[in-house]
């Protein structure tokens, strides 16, 4: 075991995907030299050299569509999209042409590009610095999604995704980029908890609580305030957006009864709705009460001094926890 | 610009427009000196003055950052002469889209300076109201507002006005898909837009070389829109070259690509770090070419610039970065409701109803000083006027 950043681990993962596999090439602006402008890839394009390790230039489009071409030629890219935000100009190619090469040819082109997001607000950011936009592409048949909540899956899923035939987002919380947490190194990527399943974080029996990626720390957080309430919450770590583990969130819900979806994502048409009503078709005679969701508000990502009251925090978690538990809470008396 | 010899393949060289040495020395060009020939030593020394105010309006907000009054701030220290030389070459009823390192820009626009340090604030999403100064808030997607100026171009043409649009934007964002989209749409359409790039040779660490194998300058003829390359640290020639392609727009000419070859001597923005990838000595050959110290060393040499003169810009200066502080200082912070203004412009049920339910929660911790409950009722009463109106 060692302790690590999770940009470190991602760094750390990195470096064995590109020594393993020679085919395995970063793509990016300002990958290189400066290692990213998250340091998550210093170093490595003086240990592996500027054609496995490329500073690209200033366009999105024109870094998925030529890795479009590189995985076309057997190689495997890894793309960095600097922030969130900056994604929206790759958008197309990512939709229209990464998500469905392998289908539109009938399974003989394969598409192993990873293209990693730092995503997500809380660290005061610029706009277009700290967007959620997970749920455009979990919506996109093809992809899949992605997302990390620590130093160990950070580690394990870089390799799994870049080993990975199929496309995948993958989503880094980046205000947990500096949080340490212990990782293991040693265990065969084989032998991993595999890269399409949920993890159950903490375990309880009163109410499931569904989060991924910034909110996991948050909802952990809630779960040890709401035991000093009497309340047993069960917190689930998605890991992977698209596909959605059900069969773990429903064997939870079975248990509990409860639901509640975190994400800091918009709501509407965001995972909680697709986990809401999946999980409501599933396990609807188990339910004591409708799924809640908790999310960020339906408006673009708000100015630094306002994210506060956009991202939700452990007492808006535990407002929705008590609504599903017929606790007191804030929409207490209000019929809608 | 040189033919290009396919049978040698030898690409030629485009010549670059000066006329202020750095030494300051006032060089004559047949081409482009009949531009300035009515600037006379009063508009050079407010040249002067302009470029001094608004380093010292960066060197400011630079500290301000420091001092954690502001979240960000990018610097535009060195490229002072391309920013005024092309400003106040406009007219009022120009239209600038630029992206967010043109405060120099916004200055000659007259934004008031509070407006300068609001998003950086973090307190709005953006600084002023585009039709107060005819500039629009400036864009932090790259490139994005090369189509914004070129669209209203087009509709200055079918308003049969003869206002100009101008793009600014940097090196890097040449490479994006969509400069050289605008690029082709305003050829097309042989719109009133200049294209005017500040080449300050790096995009945050990447260097113009990753960006553009042959002068940026070079790319536009390829679309069919002629350009010109300009000592943007010369703020006499950047005024000339922009006058001319204002010109040409306004004459039904269309589009002019400007590449104005210029220096950013900071850090990209106050989170870069620019000794993890650039020489100190590059930095050295580029402050030689000041864009301040040489218009200074031409007007000394004339005997314009006295100690006087010089004493009266410092106090300016001064006197506008105090203000710019206090400006900063004193914004208050926004109200937890105001993360839902101005989603829509119509009434929305779908933020109503979050609306609502936000102001239900936050009331809950009413009688916890942390909650601003004047601010809830205020929104209350907002909210019955929408409830209304929907
Ligand atoms: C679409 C997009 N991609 C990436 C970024 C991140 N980014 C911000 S500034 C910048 C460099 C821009 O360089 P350049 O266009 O030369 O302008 P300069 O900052 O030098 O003025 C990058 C990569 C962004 N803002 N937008």
């Amino acid at each position: 075991m060692t302790t690590l950043t999770m940009a470190k681990a991602i760094n750390a993962g990195l470096r064995r995907s590109l020594a393993s596999d020679d085919k395995v090439v970063l793509m990016g602006e300002d990958i290189g030299k400066l290692g990213g402008v998250y340091r998550v890839t210093d170093g490595l394009q003086s240990e592996f050299g500027e054609r496995r390790v490329m500073d690209t230039p200033l366009a999105e489009s024109g870094i998925l569509g030529t890795a479009v071409g590189l995985a076309y030629r057997g190689f495997r890219p890894v793309c960095e999209i600097q922030f969130d935000g900056f994604i929206y100009p790759a958008f197309d190619q990512i939709v229209s042409q990464v998500a469905r090469m392998h289908y539109r040819t009938r399974g003989a082109v394969k598409m192993p590009i990873t293209i990693r997001v730092p995503f997500a607000g809380g660290i005061g950011a610029a706009e277009h610095h700290s967007d959620s936009p997970e749920a455009y592409f979990a919506h996109a048949a093809g992809l899949r999604v992605v997302s990390v909540a620590d130093p160990q899956d950070a580690y394990t899923m870089i390799q799994q995704a870049i080993a990975c035939d199929d496309p995948v987002l993958y989503f880094e919380p980046k205000r947990r980029y500096h949080v340490k947490g212990e990782v293991d190194e040693l265990t065969p990527l084989d032998d991993a908890r595999p890269m399409g399943t949920a993890k159950i974080v903490t375990s309880g029996s009163d109410v499931t609580l569904v989060a991924y990626g910034p909110l996991v720390q948050t909802a952990k957080d809630a779960a040890v305030a709401a035991s000093d309430e009497g309340v047993s919450i069960e917190v689930i770590d998605l890991r992977s957006l698209a596909p959605v583990d059900f069969d773990t969130v429903v064997a939870s819900v079975r248990k509990t009864g409860r639901l509640v979806v975190a994400h800091e994502a918009a709501q509407s048409g965001g995972l909680g709705a697709e986990v809401s009503a999946s999980i409501t078709e599933r396990c609807f005679y188990y339910l004591e009460h409708a799924p809640v969701r908790v999310t960020g508000h339906d408006i673009p990502y708000p100015p630094a001094k306002l994210e506060q009251y956009h991202v939700p925090d452990l007492d808006r978690i535990l407002d929705g926890v008590d609504r599903v538990m017929d606790r007191p809470n804030s929409l207490t008396g209000v019929e809608d | 610009m040189d033919e290009i010899h396919l049978g040698e393949l030898h690409l030629g060289d485009i010549d670059t427009v000066q006329l202020l040495t750095p030494e300051g020395s006032r060089l004559s060009d047949a081409r482009y000196d009949a531009w300035v020939a009515d600037v006379g030593d009063e508009q050079l020394l407010a040249l002067y003055e302009d470029m001094v105010v608004i380093r010292r309006i960066d060197t400011e907000a630079t500290a301000l950052q420091r001092q954690g009054e502001l979240g960000l701030w990018p610097p535009l220290l060195g490229q002072e002469a391309a920013q005024v030389g092309s400003g106040r070459a406009l007219r009022r009823d120009d239209f600038v889209f630029s992206s967010y390192r043109e405060n120099g820009v916004a200055y000659c626009r007259g934004a008031d300076l509070t407006d300068l340090v609001r998003v950086w604030r973090g307190t709005t999403a953006s600084g002023w109201d585009p039709y107060a100064i005819n500039m629009a808030t400036p864009q932090v997607i790259i490139g994005a507002q090369t189509l914004h100026a070129t669209g209203y171009a087009i509709g200055v043409q079918n308003d049969g006005s003869d206002a100009v649009a101008v793009a600014y934007f940097g090196d890097g964002a040449t490479s994006e898909g969509d400069v050289n989209e605008a690029l082709i749409f305003a050829a097309t359409y042989s719109a009133p837009v200049i294209f005017f790039c500040q080449n300050n040779q790096w995009a945050i660490s990447e260097p113009v070389k990753l960006q553009a194998q042959r002068p940026v300058a070079e790319r536009a003829p390829g679309f069919g829109i002629p350009s010109v390359r300009v000592d943007g640290n010369d703020v006499l020639a950047v005024m000339a070259v922009t006058r001319l392609a204002l010109d040409r727009a306004r004459g039904g000419g269309g589009p002019t690509f400007i590449e104005a070859v210029t220096y950013r001597m900071g850090p990209h923005t106050t989170a870069d770090d620019p000794t993890r990838y650039r020489d100190a000595s590059e930095v050295e050959t580029w402050r030689a070419k000041d864009p301040i110290a040489r218009l200074a060393a031409y007007l000394s040499e004339r005997g314009l610039l006295t100690d006087e003169r010089s004493e009266a810009v410092s106090a300016k200066a001064d006197a506008v970065a105090a203000e710019l502080r206090a400006g900063c200082i004193a914004l208050p912070d926004p109200e937890p409701m105001a993360v839902f203004d101005h989603v829509y412009s119509t009434a929305h049920t779908g933020i109503s109803r979050q609306r609502d339910h936000y102001s239900r929660y936050l009331r809950t911790f009413v009688g916890d000083d942390t909650t601003p409950s004047a601010a809830l009722d205020q929104h209350d009463t907002l909210h019955q006027q929408d409830r209304k109106a929907s």
